[in-house]
């Protein structure tokens, strides 16, 4: 089943293909750990040491165009950056909103898709929490939790002290934000500026970092067959122009996905 | 600095229908994590529905394409995510060669096209 060790295991199998180098960072009992602002700093200076913060570029960048030429605001995809920062619920609220979907209909998409983000918070925060941290110096180690920094503390933070652990993942994580407003202006600018085949080029790699970056991570049966699933069902779903046509091709494949998995397990036992 | 934001309506559509829809979650993680079972059957079904949602949505792009990718005909489109994928599975699942595959693909598709 899905145990904390499974979520961690196929990471952790292929890290010398994911990953370009390891970090150099100082060993657990250096004097470098004393301070938590150098903490912050080894934690910022990580971004550069992971191919996943490549990948977020790339995604962000279409991100970017994305909403570009769905017309929205280079201050509010900014925005969407800084306050979501979750790709695909910033991929599905300028999609659904851009063609026209109500903002219930948008936050009952997004919400869905951001449920997600609940068992990763559940399983990363027990590695940052020493007896005496408080519930409140979590809240922004909370907010920045998304795919990329819930794969990155698995593999980085067992090289940081414990009571470290915290300004670390700040700097992680202000990090990684930085490089994605980055991403975000320049896709947005290039969307802008660009001749159209260079343009299309990067509004293609949203669809092709989401549909690469998903498939690779794949579990189970169930993830694969809702990520088929998904993607055969909506042209049929979206024949029907309902206006939730996301919800209900998701809902529908993800739980034959779901079903499958299931009935499996039963016929196992 | 309005025209930079766009207008103070679509930031509240931002807030209430991107940032907390989203938000809620991290912060149910935060609040109620710790009495909750990871492995729990539902977390199994909500993956595989937020799965396909995504799927969807990337399906939705290719099909329906915003701005410049609708100038690309059809074929080009699916035929350039598809050498993206198989590029993909033959290089051990590295995203990088399958991201640049696929937009080689378009980019040449484009270009020979005319």
């Amino acid at each position: 089943m899905l145990d904390a060790g499974c979520f961690r295991q196929p990471y952790a199998l292929d890290d010398s293909n994911l990953h370009r180098s390891p970090v150099a960072l100082p060993p657990l009992d250096s004097p470098q750990w004393k301070s938590s602002l150098r903490a912050f700093a080894w934690g910022m200076s990580s971004v550069a040491s992971t191919v996943l913060t490549l990948v977020l570029f790339a995604t962000y960048l279409g991100i970017g165009a994305l909403a570009h030429d769905s017309h929205f605001s280079l201050g509010w995809v900014l925005g969407s950056t800084l306050l979501v920062w979750a790709g695909p619920a910033q991929i599905i609220l300028i999609s659904t909103l851009g063609s026209g979907a109500t903002a219930v209909q948008a936050a009952i998409a997004v919400t869905v898709s951001a449920i997600r983000l609940f068992p990763m918070v559940v399983s990363v925060l027990p590695l940052m929490k020493t007896p005496q941290t408080k519930r409140r110096h979590l809240v922004l180690v909370t907010h920045f939790i998304a795919v990329t920094l819930w794969v990155e503390c698995y593999r980085l933070l067992p090289k940081v002290p414990r009571e470290r652990r915290i300004a670390f993942t700040h700097g992680l994580g202000c990090g990684l934000v930085t490089v994605c407003m980055v991403a975000t202006t320049l896709g947005y600018g290039l969307a802008a500026n660009l001749p159209p085949l260079f343009a299309a080029a990067i509004l293609l790699l949203t669809p092709l970092a989401f549909l690469l970056s998903t498939a690779r991570n794949c579990r189970q049966i169930s993830d694969i067959l809702a990520l088929v699933l998904g993607i055969a069902l909506f042209p049929l779903v979206s024949m029907l122009h309902t206006g939730v046509d996301i919800l209900i091709s998701g809902v529908t494949a993800g739980t034959i996905a779901y079903g499958v998995h299931w009935w499996r397990e039963r016929a196992r036992a | 600095m309005s025209e930079f934001f766009g207008s103070p309506h679509s930031l509240l559509i931002l807030v209430l229908a991107g940032f907390l829809p989203n938000e809620v979650w991290r912060m149910a993680g935060l609040w109620f994590g710790a009495g909750v079972d990871e492995g729990s059957e539902v977390l199994v079904w909500v993956r595989a529905v937020a799965t396909a949602i995504l799927a969807g949505v990337i399906a939705q792009i290719l099909l329906q394409p915003p701005g410049a990718l609708a100038g690309v005909p059809d074929g080009l489109r699916y035929g350039a995510v598809a050498a993206g994928f198989a590029v993909f599975m033959l290089t051990q699942r590295s995203i990088f060669a399958g991201v640049v595959c696929g937009e080689i693909v378009l980019l040449a598709g484009k270009w020979w096209l005319g």
